[in-house]
């Protein structure tokens, strides 16, 4: 057994104790460092002298930048998570995956149709899918993401759409997957054929525009952008309140 | 989801709940009548940063000299090129175009598509961002867009909602475009395929958020940025605009007689190479401020929201407004510890959460506008009615459960599925605990200042040729305090208009432009006489989060790359 596959073996730096603070060992693609417990794998990294420019982004679990991977002492399973999301544990060995190697192909989208030949000529490799369930397993945000591939083959593109809604693109299903499918940009054609052919359009918005262009508010517009800033603020206190 | 499960709340925390929960039901119906403007005025002229005295100071340098403004921004102005104009042959030009936008979010988007949809081929547009295209604020904001599209309102309604929201310091041609164009930009993103919250009919689910006097906030659940974002750039991708990603710019360029903006130096973070772009117009889409952490605050804002664009945009003569004011969101996360600073979306409160104290009381109405219920939590905090976390911070509860109990079970789950996921990965349920919550640094109100179509101004209000702007970057669409549910639609409503602007700027333009630092070297001389040190240095481009133990032992041997 080498160093890297234990914790508690390999030197630990005399001057590596924090003062007071508990500190755990994280191992960065295998090589050991302490930090403070209570960080997040994100922080962690940081904290041990990492300026990073791949492998982090929106910092709040919504784009996709920092996957990692990881084990923990112990055990076999390879863990995926956001560094951004996930506090550091004591013996994680771990590796960023900051890219998932994908071209997206080009489309026009007013020349689609919402049904599963759409989607299927574009990504052929839908059809390769095992049904293995790496995808889901693999998801961060625990989306049920083989099933939405299925939905697709199944040609039930609102399925597909809906269940693959909270997609942050982080691409760990696609490098798990078998059938090498590239999930993150399948998902984001579905969910755009859905939006845009499936879902119904709005009249409300349509109406309103037709006032807008028919200069139905110019002239209460430029009404209100003439008010003196004591009448436009007596106007503003004395506006209606819709309930929530 | 192969992640591990964490414990929640630690017991002496648990504790503390129980205040909360023993007085949900009184709580239910409680009405809290909102602040006159004088109540409001006191209120945050007491607590919001804004008015602390050791928050702000005047520049001393530049078009704005003497205005007061946010140290760590004056500290940015008054800073030394990043890159000196020596340091860069001009003489070869890497990119040559005809637009050259500069950031990666919503606004940067929004722009290269009307750009293209007014004519200009998608080759001639390049887009260059700090980090990858997509990585900003738009992503980040998650309740909604606002556009006054139902019958029992109007944009006459949502331009008083706005300039009132703002201290009346909004500029009203401004706000007059943001509200007019706003039905406009859902019909354009409902037509890209982006999924709106909508009922069976077609009609959309619209919430009310705080400041705002109808339910106008359009929504894609709680994911409702990054699926605007996601989509946009997709058609972006489709159209074949040209992307560069880890390549910010880190000085414009400029006619060396007229002053006239012409490109940029762009600098790739990975290979630490520098590319001369040669631009006809130039537009600015490079957000905000918060990575600065102005007063010390946490921030929600994405990694590369250092400021780059008011930076650069002073050295070209630009005029800067409101930049002494900042907006902080009311409600971050003030525990777990991991994730403090992070927004807690305010659809929360339009969804019917409640603020409680210690003693389990509400002490401000939940929409009021931003300031205000940022001013109120501070204010419960200083006075020692908020709750003090176990590393030492300082909160009050944010009652969650209370949406479920009033829409019925399911609400959160179905409505706030973000939320929801980023509390659980700590362990805690938010459909049966409440979170703990502090204001955090969130928004750049002000900015650089431009006219209705996106041309930046200088202080005597002619415009910068060559120069547009668009998004978080510009001041003036929001006053001193934006609204919830505005910024989406800033980005988008100006986005566009900067692509149409430049299309048009293009199609007037013959031969090509001529580029020089020499508006550096005017700076320079200034940043001298000042006696400004050397090693202070902008745009910044990142935070830096090293710690200090490793800092101390940093020396660096050779130049390697960050991968």
């Amino acid at each position: 057994m080498s160093s890297k596959e234990s914790p508690e073996t390999g030197p630990r730096p005399v001057s590596g104790k924090e003062e007071g603070g508990k500190t755990i060992r994280i191992y960065v693609m295998g090589r050991a460092y302490e930090v403070p417990e209570g960080l997040t794998i994100l922080k962690a990294l940081e904290y041990a002298g990492f300026r990073l420019t791949r492998g982090v982004g929106c910092r709040g679990g919504f784009c996709g930048a920092c996957a990692v991977m990881y084990r923990m002492p112990g055990e076999y399973k390879l863990r995926t998570a956001l560094a951004c999301q996930t506090l550091a544990r004591d013996g994680m060995h771990l590796v960023f995956i900051p890219y998932a190697p994908m071209k997206k192909p080009r489309y026009d989208i007013e020349k689609l149709r919402p049904d599963a030949g759409s989607v299927i000529a574009i990504f052929p490799e839908v059809t390769r899918c095992l049904a293995c369930n790496a995808c889901t397993k693999a998801c961060p945000q625990g989306l049920q993401v083989m099933d939405a591939i299925q939905a697709i083959i199944r040609g039930d593109i609102a399925a597909a759409a809906n269940l693959a809604f909270d997609c942050i693109g982080c691409g760990l299903c696609s490098i798990r997957c078998p059938a090498e499918i590239r999930h993150v940009y399948v998902f984001q054609l579905v969910r755009r054929l859905y939006g845009k052919y499936m879902l119904p359009k709005a009249k409300h918005v349509e109406e309103r525009i037709k006032e807008i262009e028919a200069g139905k508010y110019d002239e209460e517009m430029e009404k209100l952008m003439k008010l003196s800033l004591e009448e436009l603020k007596r106007l503003y206190m004395s506006r209606d309140i819709e309930k929530a | 989801m192969m992640g591990l499960v964490y414990e929640g709340y630690p017991p002496e925390m648990r504790e503390k709940i129980r205040v909360v929960e023993e007085t949900r039901e009184e709580r239910l119906g409680q009405q809290i009548p909102k602040l006159s403007l004088e109540e409001r005025e006191k209120l945050v002229r007491k607590w919001h940063p804004d008015y602390r005295e050791d928050t702000k100071r005047p520049v001393r340098i530049g078009p704005n000299k003497g205005q007061v403004i946010y140290r760590e921004v004056a500290d940015l102005l008054e800073s030394w090129p990043a890159v000196k104009p020596g340091d860069v042959d001009l003489d070869n030009i890497d990119y040559d175009v005809d637009i050259l936008i500069i950031g990666g979010g919503g606004a940067a988007a929004s722009a290269a598509l009307w750009a293209v949809y007014s004519g200009v081929s998608p080759e001639n547009i390049l887009i260059a961002t700090k980090l990858r295209f997509g990585d900003a604020n738009t992503v980040k904001a998650q309740g909604g867009i606002q556009a006054a599209d139902r019958p029992n309102d109007s944009p006459v309604r949502h331009y008083l909602d706005t300039i009132g929201g703002g201290h009346f310091a909004n500029k009203p041609e401004l706000v007059r475009a943001l509200v007019m164009d706003a039905p406009f930009i859902i019909r354009w993103l409902e037509d890209l395929g982006v999924m709106f919250d909508k009922t069976g009919e077609g009609e959309m689910i619209e919430y009310t958020g705080g400041g705002a006097s109808r339910r106008r906030l359009h929504a894609a659940k709680d994911y409702t940025g990054l699926e605007i974002m996601r989509v946009i750039r997709d058609e972006v991708w489709n159209k074949g605009v040209n992307v560069l990603e880890f390549s910010p710019a880190v000085e414009l360029l400029t006619d060396p007689d007229t002053g006239a903006v012409s490109g940029a130096v762009l600098w790739n973070m990975e290979v630490k190479a520098y590319y001369v772009v040669r631009a006809k117009v130039t537009i600015l889409a490079t957000g905000g401020f918060g990575r600065l952490h102005l007063a010390g605050f946490p921030t929600t804002n994405h990694y590369g929201a250092t400021a780059d664009g008011i930076v650069m945009a002073y050295r070209v003569g630009a005029n800067l407004r409101d930049l002494d004011s900042a907006q902080f969101h009311p409600t971050g996360v003030a525990w777990p510890e991991a994730i403090r600073g992070e927004l807690i979306t305010e659809k929360c409160r339009s969804l019917g959460a409640q603020l409680v104290n210690a003693n389990g009381e509400r002490f401000i109405n939940e929409l009021e506008p931003r300031d205000v219920v940022a001013s109120a939590i501070i204010r419960e905090c200083a006075e020692g009615r908020g709750i003090i976390t176990p590393t030492g911070a300082c909160g009050v509860w944010l009652d969650l459960p209370m949406i479920d109990r009033v829409r019925g079970e399911g609400t959160i789950r179905r409505n706030l599925p973000a939320m929801y996921r980023q509390f659980i990965r700590h362990g805690i349920d938010i459909t049966r605990e409440p979170v703990l919550t502090y204001p955090t640094l969130h928004y750049q109100n002000g900015g650089i200042e431009i006219d209705p179509w996106t041309h930046v101004l200088r202080p005597d209000g002619t415009p910068i040729p060559g120069l547009l702007a668009a998004g978080e970057v510009t001041g003036g669409v929001h006053g001193k305090n934006r609204l919830m549910g505005n910024s989406l639609l800033d980005i988008t409503v100006f986005g566009r208009r900067a692509g149409i602007t430049a299309a048009k700027l293009v199609k007037e333009m013959s031969g090509k432009p001529r580029i020089s630092l020499k508006h550096v070297e005017r700076y320079m001389e200034e940043l001298k006489r000042l006696g400004v040190p050397e090693n202070r240095r902008a745009p910044v481009l990142l935070p830096d989060y090293r710690g200090e133990r490793v800092l101390l032992r940093k020396l660096d041997l050779i130049d390697l790359a960050p991968i």
